[in-house]
């Protein structure tokens, strides 16, 4: 810039209000590039796109409500006689973090409420973290380049589910006593050092007088300072990477359809906060959630029946449940070289969530290993156009659920008035059948869908008006679809199995087979999209909707 | 579409990306044409919108003034009635999804309705270009160069052993989060004291049990004489130390040799604490003598010496040996002869000392 030119008094004059108040922010920090870049940036729309909004949104709530808390909150184990207002606790000794929840409960005007829509928007959190994720796997949002967003998503995950933890034994009642004794049965299982970290974690035996003020350490610094960090890093790369779109007319992995940002988009996401605001309030008021002054103090010995963690500690505490600890005669504790390997709690406790989140984790990779798909995709995949994937999810889901419901054995026992025991076998068998069966129904489910969009757009939608002809047969009539509708059933990819091919040096390696394997396993069963020309054939004739014997394997190309 | 940030090198005619069999495709129509809402045609129909909008708005106003008359008009203090307490969450709850709601529905009808609802397409840039990619990885093997980390081995195997040790000292100054565990696990407050015999009396008051109170198909939550008076570390202690005490037909129990007299006309006491994960295993089922764990039900035979008969733990409960004393009050006769509740590494070992 010369000399001169930065003498002169700016030529621009805004003309609105709006417009010179942005111009004075702008001419001291400089943001119109900024809001040239973001401004009008497009939005996708789409309902299943709020769930991350709604695990945004009750972060931002869990913020605020638990600020709150911290102000009246005392984390401290020592013990106390509780003075406060509820009465049947009256003079029961107790710790004062006890004692705190309950005057926050029953002595803070609003304490209760506060508690209330802290805990309520934590479940709804994880809850909705989990929803998006289903969403994103079952779209296949993950694939490139956003491998590593579903990584950090991931992680956030797990971050949600430690702040949940942590946070839902702060009160130091009778239930989370209960949880946070689990958890030390669990740590001691860990082979060589878990004795050590038990100690260290409790500050002594447990349950000590230092692992609330520990845990109320990690709930209100450490791990919403990590979910922050993932949040923006989350978003930073939403940004960078422009939002997915569901397949459709006008819809292409090169451009991003939608409302722009300013100012429907803003104007819809920001109203949403306010939507889920206002809905988890109305929870807060009609439902109550985590009564504590019911639970009483810890105490190691009572206990009461029908135990529940939280529900997203829930499939961990069902593996617990489902685990055998003798087999016959067959002891899953045992004693090698003079130490206790306790395999009947190591194994559940580790090995399903282990599982589970490895594969979430590596899922991005190990598909587009098997598919050989480098390429970058914008363009969401309707569930039932990826059926192998739809149905990968569908089995960890219901993997997840069987295990989720375990923890649940004893009331659905109580509430169906079965034998626990049998509702214990069941859930045994589930757990290795259920995944499976869940894999074939599902990918069937897909397939005879897309089958199904096939005959819609090659033969039109169903009237519900029934012809008769003249020689008696009764039709119904078919209307052909407009285009836009028929492109939303046919615009999608069916790949083929990619067969072995050999590397370099002309050798097909056995990784090389392994994938050739896997991808046969992938698209084998797959029905192509209806093409122009099939809809040409099937014109004027009225035979019979899809031809018989339209096996999807004979579609392949 | 153009592969515009396809890096990928790999285009031999031999390797078929997935997807890209080629065959006649119908035509991408193009985004849909923009429909008119009521709205947008009639102005009567934007008024009424815009009425509504404003009434959401107005809702939130109500909200916000049930939620401040709740606060101040009902008041919390000594000897309120859990109905005052509910009441006054109900209101605050319903104050403030009022007061939100009508927030956001309204701004979000008024999006809906008024703005502008056309679908725009924007082009997607790539990430990154070419020329950017190559300048990046040309930067990035000169700066490798440059350092020389690849010609001198020993700068840099001496650097990622330094570096790999150099967190050590970060996880040994946790090394006072807690003591060493030592034998802590391995007894409890039921060791006999100065020769004097530990009787057992009732959970929570204290006081104790006679032999001739405990009738047939009775139990009891047993902690050990001087727990209540202990003032630090009284959790802990109890968290080893709790125990059931139940009264059978002595005919229907089958003691192992070596513990015939642990029991005293019947009586037995085990541990409350679960050999799985160490809750109490609070559910004494009298008809079938089982135990049951309400965690994650651990069924145990009373008549089995509390052998495992279902669930998930793999050790029966540690039976405590028991005697009466001269008064006639339920004594233990000693400590566990094994470390309680949920297993640990070194268990084995602590029961074998416990034993010698």
């Amino acid at each position: 810039m010369s000399a001169a030119s930065r003498a002169e008094a700016p030529a621009f004059v805004a003309k609105t209000k709006a417009g010179r108040i942005t111009d004075f922010v702008d001419a001291r920090v400089g943001g119109s590039g900024m809001l040239r870049e973001f401004g009008r940036k497009v939005f996708p729309d789409h309902w299943s796109f709020m769930f991350g909004e709604v695990a945004l949104y009750s972060f931002v709530i869990l913020l605020l409500s638990g600020t709150f808390l911290t102000f009246f909150f005392d984390p401290s184990m020592a013990e106390t006689r509780y003075d406060g207002s509820y009465l049947p606790l009256k003079n029961v000794e107790m710790s004062v973090a006890y004692s705190s929840s309950l005057d926050i409960s029953f002595d803070v005007r609003g304490g209760l409420f506060m508690r209330q829509v802290h805990h309520w928007a934590a479940l709804l959190f994880v809850a909705s973290i989990g929803v998006h994720m289903l969403r994103v796997f079952f779209t296949g949002a993950f694939r490139k380049p956003r491998e590593m967003n579903w990584v950090v998503g991931s992680v956030l995950l797990i971050l949600a589910m430690a702040a949940g933890f942590t946070g839902y034994s702060l009160p130091d009642d009778l239930l989370s006593g209960n949880g946070l004794r689990i958890i030390d049965g669990v740590i001691k299982a860990i082979p060589v050092v878990g004795t050590y970290i038990s100690f260290f974690l409790f500050g002594g035996e447990f349950p000590g007088t230092a692992v609330i003020g520990r845990l109320y350490m990690l709930h209100i610094l450490l791990v919403p300072a990590l979910i922050l960090l993932m949040i923006v890093l989350h978003l930073f790369m939403v940004v960078v990477h422009k939002h997915t779109q569901y397949p459709g007319p006008g819809r292409n992995d090169g451009n991003v359809v939608g409302y722009p940002l300013g100012p429907v988009y803003a104007a819809k996401a920001g109203g949403f906060f306010f939507i889920v605001f206002g809905v988890i309030a109305l929870m807060a008021a009609f439902f109550t959630i985590n009564p504590i002054w019911n639970y009483g103090p810890y105490d190691p010995s009572p206990v009461s029946a029908g135990t529940q963690p939280d529900w997203y500690i829930g499939f961990v505490d069902g593996a617990l449940r489902l685990m055998p600890g003798v087999i016959g005669d067959f002891h899953f504790e045992y004693v090698i070289f003079g130490y206790t390997l306790t395999l009947n709690v190591l194994l559940p406790a580790l090995v399903p969530a282990g599982i589970l989140f490895t594969v979430m984790f590596m899922y991005p990779w190990i598909e587009s290993w098997i598919t050989k798909d480098t390429r970058e995709h914008h363009v969401l995949d309707r569930p039932r156009n990826a059926p192998t994937r739809t149905a990968i999810g569908v089995a960890g889901f219901v993997w997840y659920c069987v295990m989720w419901a375990a923890a649940g054995s004893d009331l659905i026992a109580t509430h169906f008035h079965v034998s626990l025991n049998d509702v214990t076998y069941w859930l045994r068998a589930l757990f290795f059948i259920g995944p499976v069966i869940a894999f074939v129904v599902a990918k069937r489910v897909a397939l005879a869908l897309q089958r199904k969009d096939r005959e819609i757009a090659l033969h039109g939608r169903e009237t519900g008006r029934i012809v008769r002809l003249p020689h008696g047969e009764f039709i119904e009539v078919h209307a052909p679809l407009d285009e836009y509708k028929r492109y939303k059933l046919v615009g999608f990819e069916s790949p083929s199995p990619l067969p072995a091919v050999p590397n370099d040096h002309g050798i097909v390696t056995r990784k090389e087979k392994q994938r050739a394997f896997l991808s046969k396993w992938f698209f084998e069963d797959r029905v192509a999209p209806a093409t122009p020309a099939e809809l040409e054939a099937g014109h004027g004739h009225h035979a019979p909707a899809v031809e018989a014997g339209e096996e999807s394997k004979s579609l392949s190309h | 579409m153009g592969n515009h940030s396809d890096g990928s090198p790999n285009h031999s005619g031999t390797v078929a990306t997935a997807g890209q069999n080629e065959v006649e495709k119908f035509q991408d129509p193009g985004i849909p044409p923009h429909r008119l809402r009521l709205a947008d045609t009639d102005p009567k129909a934007a008024k009424r919108a815009e009425r509504q909008v404003a009434v959401l708005f107005g809702a939130s106003v109500v909200g916000t003034l049930i939620f401040l008359v709740a606060y101040f008009a009902i008041d919390l203090g000594e000897g309120t009635s859990i109905a005052t307490i509910r009441l006054q969450n109900a209101l605050l709850g319903v104050g403030t999804a009022f007061a939100m709601l009508g927030i956001g529905t309204g701004i979000v009808h008024w999006a809906k309705a008024l703005m502008p609802d056309h679908e725009v397409s924007e082009e997607r840039h790539p990430i990154r270009t070419e020329e950017d990619r190559l300048a990046a990885v040309r930067i990035v093997d000169d700066i490798v160069e440059e350092t020389g980390i690849k010609r001198r081995p020993l700068i840099r195997n001496t650097l990622l052993g330094a570096m790999a040790l150099a967190p050590l000292p970060a996880i040994a100054v946790f090394g006072d989060l807690g003591p060493r565990p030592d034998r802590a696990l391995s007894h409890t407050m039921w060791a006999p004291q100065e020769g004097k015999l530990k009787r057992l009396t009732r959970d929570p008051d204290g006081t104790p049990i006679k032999a001739s109170d405990v009738t047939i198909g009775s139990a009891f939550h047993v902690i050990p004489e001087g727990l209540n008076e202990l003032h630090e570390g009284k959790l802990n202690e109890k968290a080893k130390a709790v125990v059931l005490l139940m009264r059978l037909d002595p005919a229907s129990l089958n003691p192992s040799e070596g513990r015939e007299d642990w029991s005293y006309n019947g009586i037995v006491a085990y541990s409350k604490i679960c050999t799985h994960v160490g809750c109490p295993v609070a559910l004494y089922e009298q008809q079938t003598h089982h135990l049951l764990c309400p965690c994650h039900q651990s069924t145990f035979d009373l008549t089995n010496e509390c052998k495992v008969i279902f669930g998930p733990a793999s050790r029966p409960l540690p039976q405590l040996p028991i005697a009466v004393d001269a008064e006639g009050y339920l004594v233990a006769t000693s400590d566990f002869n094994e470390p309680v509740g949920p297993s640990y590494w070194e268990r084995d070992e602590h029961e074998r000392s416990i034993k010698s």
